[in-house]
């Protein structure tokens, strides 16, 4: 037994060597450059982030204020300086990550179950369920997203979880019309008419076939969709509106630092690089996997 | 043509509508009374009642909003809770500012995306091609607010060449520009050179080289049009975009504008101030949306053809009739 397995296993695995369709869009991920620099940053960046809670205390070294150390500049020790209230920049923006990263990721898983089910529905039935479903989301698209965030945060009070709350509902209206016209390309395949000829139920249908088929090229506007909600919280953050103090956030600590830019630069400008090189990942990221993942996308 | 653009006019009426109902809901709903807002927080119990019953406060939120609607229906805002002032007349202050902001870096984005998006597709896989590509990803991902504070660090700060505040002056106007704009060069150039490339490949574009004719005419006369329509959609969608960001522009340029007249009667739930300014933006940017469409016409003639066969396939149904 033991000898057929090993003369067996190699041959067989060079000779019909089948892939998956997901380590097929691995492969080609693995080729493309900036792809690869993009996934090692943003795996750089979320280890250095969320590995800080094992050297850094929040009480200690994220939010008391030391008052004889207000605004150093960057120097052995502090390696990105301190803040106006002698905290130490670059254990706030490790922290913070962790806060814009996190709300980000969350609001975007939040607005991607909502977009599904809205936009699977809207382009499974079609007709007048559509209608009703897709001229709603018309009225939340004629608000400017930002604004719309804006106005929920501030109704709601912001805390962290009424800001997922308002950014997923924000970005729900896209969510849905990218998963919209997905659905709508596959429903008309032919593979569908067969599993609905074998008497599938809809539920079946839209959630083990069609939603499978439809989610894999949204995958990278997913991404992207969170460099942007990455955005959306700072700016909230940045006006007053998003994470408050004095948990530190990426936005808000470039708000605060605001006002010292005549004295210092770099409380400033070290939690904008941080946000930068974090979208510029994820960005990178988004698409090397629309090249991986989407099949008609290829060039 | 006309028909269409009443049409779409039209169209407009239930979104605005759609758009009215949700904010007034969500501000009815949410917790803090205006009449406290009003008379500050030593009134008395009957004076507040007289407040809430003179603002009719009291009735059932469908009568409220049918009674608002009532009013904006005539062109009346009503007056704010916070600054007593007519709400029309504070928009009239506050819209220009935002309008020159949102529609300035519109159109710095297409004076500088297009030209740019032409010159590194002619110029594919050269160097400047290739470090474009790496700075307009940075620039893409920059937030306006962060190269704001940057930008006065440099041009306030320590050169002194502009002010950091304001909006009043031309040169006050730049730097809030610029900024809600860079984004949008990095992006808008990135997709008109990608269809600048698709087009330049095209057959008809051989012929013409084959014509003899001189390069810059080739890429000027019969490229530009055809690759400039996938910009053009971008541009329209970034409307939005742009007047959203100019909310935070605002805060930080001091620039007295509707993002910033939006954020204080947000934070004194001053609900006419609110409606008017939500209402008002998105009819500007169904406006705009409706602007961009006529746009496509205007560059692709096939697409004019549509609206004008339309027109004649009336016109022939028309005289069928008679």
């Amino acid at each position: 037994m033991a000898q057929i397995d090993l003369t067996l296993a190699p041959t067989g695995k060079k000779k019909s060597k089948k892939r998956s369709l997901w380590a097929d869009a691995w492969l080609r991920l693995r080729k493309n450059k900036s792809a690869v620099a993009g996934m090692i940053m943003l795996a750089t960046i979320l280890i250095v982030i969320y590995s800080s809670p094992l050297y850094l205390d929040y009480d200690n070294d994220v939010i008391k204020p030391d008052l004889t150390q207000t605004l150093q500049f960057p120097a052995k020790g502090k390696l990105l300086g301190t803040d106006e209230l002698g905290r130490d920049v670059l254990a706030r923006i490790l922290w913070g990550g962790r806060i814009s990263i996190g709300i980000g990721v969350l609001a975007m898983m939040l607005s991607s179950i909502i977009g599904c089910t809205l936009g699977a529905i809207s382009g499974y039935y079609g007709g007048k369920t559509d209608g009703i479903i897709m001229r709603s989301l018309d009225v939340f698209m004629a608000i400017p997203s930002l604004l719309l965030m804006i106005t929920l945060v501030s109704i709601m009070k912001p805390t962290i979880t009424n800001l997922i709350i308002a950014l997923a509902i924000g970005s729900v209206p896209s969510v849905s019309r990218m998963v919209r016209a997905q659905v709508l390309y596959i429903k008309g395949q032919e593979f569908v008419e067969a599993i609905r000829a074998q008497g599938a139920s809809d539920f079946r249908i839209i959630v083990m076939h069609i939603l499978p088929n439809a989610i894999s090229p949204l995958i990278s506007q997913f991404v992207m969709e969170i460099a942007g909600l990455i955005l959306a919280i700072s700016g909230l953050s940045f006006i007053g509106l998003g994470v408050q103090p004095p948990d530190p956030e990426w936005g808000a600590m470039l708000s605060s630092g605001r006002e010292h830019i005549r004295d210092v630069w770099h409380v400033t400008a070290f939690p904008g690089i941080a946000l930068v090189l974090t979208v510029v990942a994820l960005t990178l990221v988004g698409d090397g996997l629309r090249d991986a993942l989407d099949p008609r996308m290829k060039r | 043509m006309g028909r269409y653009i009443l049409k779409r006019l039209a169209q407009m009426i239930p979104i605005v509508i759609g758009v009215s109902i949700i904010v007034f809901l969500l501000l009815s709903l949410s917790p803090g009374d205006p009449a406290k807002m009003i008379l500050g927080l030593n009134a008395k119990e009957q004076e507040l009642q007289m407040m809430r019953e003179q603002l009719g406060l009291n009735d059932p939120i469908p009568v409220q909003y049918f009674n608002y609607m009532k009013k904006v229906a005539v062109g009346d805002f009503g007056t704010s809770y916070s600054t007593k002032q007519s709400v029309i007349e504070m928009i009239g202050v506050r819209l220009p500012p935002t309008l020159i902001l949102a529609f300035g870096s519109l159109f710095t984005i297409l004076i500088v995306a297009i030209p740019l998006g032409i010159a590194l597709a002619v110029k594919q896989n050269s160097p400047f091609d290739n470090i474009m590509r790496v700075v307009s990803l940075f620039f893409a991902a920059m937030p306006g607010f962060w190269s704001g504070i940057l930008m006065i660090i440099l041009f306030s700060v320590h050169l002194g060449w502009l002010p950091a505040n304001g909006f009043d002056t031309p040169s006050a106007m730049i730097m809030p520009i610029i900024c809600s704009s860079i984004a949008g060069w990095a992006v808008n150039s990135r997709i008109t050179r990608a269809s600048m490339l698709d087009v330049i490949r095209q057959d008809y574009i051989r012929t013409a080289r084959a014509k003899g004719l001189k390069e810059s005419i080739v890429i000027r006369k019969h490229a530009l049009k055809n690759a400039l329509l996938p910009t053009i959609t971008s541009v329209g969608m970034a409307v939005g975009g742009c007047f959203g960001g100019s909310v935070i522009m605002e805060m930080l340029f001091g620039i007295n504008g509707m993002g910033k007249m939006m954020i204080d009667a947000l934070r004194q739930k001053d609900i006419p101030t609110i409606m008017a300014g939500v209402i008002i933006t998105s009819v500007i940017i169904a406006v705009a949306n409706l602007l961009t469409d006529l746009a496509y016409s205007f560059v692709d003639p096939r697409i004019r053809s549509m609206y004008a066969r339309r027109k004649q396939r009336k016109e022939v149904a028309g005289h069928g009739a008679n």
